[in-house]
């Protein structure tokens, strides 16, 4: 057959998404990493132009001071590393609850399993701002949870849950859970039970079963399961912020207090660009080795 | 190997039911050691049920299972001496063929010398050599088949299973799977036990054939007993076509007569079970019929004309109609170059059937 040119409908199709990831993916970040060598200026916006043209020269004014200071500054190290642990243990507490949630769903009679998915994410649909209040009502120190404790006798005197990183985690862990559970569901609820009936037949236990045949073909939906709760839960500010203390600083507060407090537009570009490299190279790393299994499973 | 040596498999009064269904109604079946044995029904009649059970997937809810002479009630999957043959194959993607071969012994926590020894015996049983390394997702659709073979036998199982071993196969496959499937069988002396829809398929490759209907063996015996002796005709109508003659029993001195309402009157053999009822159906298979233009001196032979003929190359079909109400189907090789073509639409013939070819059957 002979090799014919796109037609001017076929490239108008292409056009729509490519359009749409040039305007909000690549451009915004290229200008926030243009903005990261760009010099801090006492101005509005707060800093000078990249190019200037004087006594007929054009001038440029470019610096690496952004990523001198991230990179030197230990505070900055800090909490880079706050957060990716902070993150790390989010995703770990996702993998904890929802792997078993997502392998009960699938497990679960055919008819009832689009109910039980639709079940684990309603919580969802109200506004993520007031199921965090909810969070703060509950373990505050004169909240339910410590009463409960109090009456049983388990603890004296309340326990102060709020305010502190296992706050952050506990808020955290149940916000990103769906992120979790839904590419898990989708990747259990894929795997054929015949494998699993082969497996038994061939003389393996459940338990052998599992780490042999459930957890390898499962692999796919823990490794995009993490990533799609690592990758904001790096960034993650609000929650920090809401139920976390002052002490423990993360990167996405520093972010912020760089761009809002300081009005250091270049330094929070140049944390932005940081934890964008930081996350991708791990996330491409991570699609080589399992993308390929990824379609085998599926 | 003496005439009473106790069957491999042996099944009394299983039954099972799903959801107030009842699936299986008091099976009973002796597997000798070492023969094939097909479980041969529609969709629905129990036969996968039957497979499942044997396995340990599912258990009975009542009836005993023996497999080499030990009650099976209450031992799991995992624990039985028997293996199977997934209709899928369920070949795990993740593995390379070799690992899928020995993952049983694996899980039995077999050496890695018995391991290896059992992985190229095998490869070499199924004739994949030199494929160890390779995904299932980098085989032919014959291969895989094998591989889920090999990985059965290297458990050394006393009964394998098999799930509709053929139905993932292009059909041109299946001859020479069935031949090399037999093969391995009788080099090996392993039980087979197969469940299939194909009739063709369980005559081909079976020692003995239990048909099944409604969740009941309705007949057991070697592929010739019930294709030339079917009990009912359910099965005399499942194992190809047949001709059915429902009519009152006349028995006289030497033979057995039937008269139908149409007023034919069919001589029977008197071997066959069933003769003792008045009211009964005789069968006849279409190839036993024969076609002349003169009156044959058979006992059986009845004057009619030529409905339709079809010419299928190695056989023609043609369809006789008696009278208003009777057609006959009849079946001739086309042993000589002209076939049935000097049969033409419309012609009258006689067409006839040897006393011996009409079976009294049951129901």
């Amino acid at each position: 057959m002979k090799k014919r040119s796109l037609t001017l409908v076929e490239r108008m199709t292409i056009a729509i998404p490519f359009t749409w990831l040039a305007t909000f993916l690549a451009l915004p970040l290229v200008s926030v990493a243009a903005l990261s060598i760009h010099v801090v200026a006492d101005s509005i916006p707060p800093v000078a132009p990249l190019f200037s043209v004087s006594q007929g020269h054009l001038a440029l004014h470019a610096s690496m001071r952004s990523f001198q200071m991230v990179f030197e500054d230990p505070l900055y190290f800090a909490a880079f590393r706050n957060a990716l642990a902070n993150a790390a243990l989010t995703a770990t507490g996702c993998l904890l609850i929802g792997f078993p949630i997502a392998f009960a769903i699938a497990r679960s009679p055919a008819g009832r399993r689009n109910l039980y998915v639709l079940l684990a994410i309603l919580p969802f649909w109200t506004s993520f701002l007031l199921r965090a209040y909810a969070w703060m009502g509950l373990i505050r120190d004169s909240g339910p949870i410590n009463a409960l404790l109090l009456t049983l006798g388990i603890i004296s005197k309340p326990v102060a849950i709020l305010y502190s990183p296992t706050a952050v985690l506990l808020v955290m862990i149940y916000s990103y859970l769906p992120f979790f559970v839904l590419p898990m569901y989708a990747v259990l609820e894929k795997l054929p039970a015949d494998l699993l009936a082969a497996a038994s037949d061939l003389g393996a236990r459940p338990a052998y079963v599992f780490r042999t045949v459930t957890l390898p073909l499962s692999m796919p939906g823990i490794v995009s399961g993490a990533i799609l709760v690592f990758v904001p839960a790096v960034g993650e500010y609000v929650i920090p912020e809401l139920v976390g203390n002052n002490s423990t600083m993360l990167i996405g507060g520093i972010l912020w207090d760089e761009f809002f407090q300081n009005r250091d537009w270049p330094l929070a570009a140049a944390i932005a660009v940081v934890t964008f490299g930081l996350l991708m190279l791990p996330a491409l790393l991570l699609r080589r080795r399992f993308g390929q299994l990824a379609t085998v499973a599926g | 190997m003496t005439a009473m040596q106790p069957p491999i498999l042996e099944i009394r009064g299983l039954s099972k039911s799903f959801g107030g269904t009842r699936v299986l109604n008091a099976i009973n079946l002796e597997v000798p050691r070492g023969s094939i044995v097909s479980l041969l029904g529609r969709s629905g009649s129990g036969k996968t049920t039957l497979l499942q059970l044997i396995a340990g997937l599912h258990e009975p809810d009542s009836g005993r299972l023996l497999i080499a002479g030990a009650d099976m009630t209450g031992v799991p999957p995992f624990a039985r001496p028997v293996n199977m043959m997934f209709q899928s194959y369920a070949l795990f993607p993740h593995l390379s063929v070799a690992d899928n071969i020995v993952y049983g012994l694996k899980a039995r926590g077999a050496s890695r010398v018995e391991r290896e020894l059992l992985l190229a015996w095998a490869l070499e049983l199924v004739r994949l050599e030199g494929l160890g390394a390779r995904r299932p997702d980098q085989l032919s659709g014959g291969q895989r088949q094998r591989v889920a073979l090999a990985r059965c036998m290297v458990m050394k199982p006393a009964v394998l299973l098999l799930d509709e071993p053929m139905a993932a196969l292009d059909r041109s496959l299946r001859a020479d799977v069935q031949k090399e499937l037999t093969g391995i069988q009788r080099r090996v002396g392993t039980t087979f036990v197969l469940v299939t829809h194909d009739q063709d398929e369980a005559m081909a490759i079976s020692d003995y054939v239990a048909v099944m209907d409604q969740g009941a063996i309705v007949q057991f015996g070697t592929p010739r007993e019930v294709y030339e002796y079917p009990c009912t005709t359910f099965v005399a109508s499942f194992l190809g076509t047949i001709n059915l003659f429902a009519g009152e029993l006349v028995t006289r001195a030497g033979h057995i007569q039937l008269v139908t309402e149409d007023g034919l009157e069919i001589i029977a053999n008197r071997a066959t079970s069933g003769a003792d009822r008045t009211l009964v159906t005789v069968g006849v298979r279409p190839e036993k019929m024969s076609i002349s233009r003169e009156s044959a001196r058979n006992a059986n032979s009845f004057a009619g004309t030529i409905e339709q003929l079809s010419y299928c190359g190695n056989l023609s079909h043609a369809t006789i109609r008696l009278s208003q109400s009777r057609v006959i189907e009849a079946t001739v090789v086309n042993s000589d170059h002209t076939g049935a073509t000097t049969f033409k639409l419309g012609d009258a013939v006689h067409v006839a059937f040897p006393v011996e070819a009409a079976v009294v059957l049951s129901a």
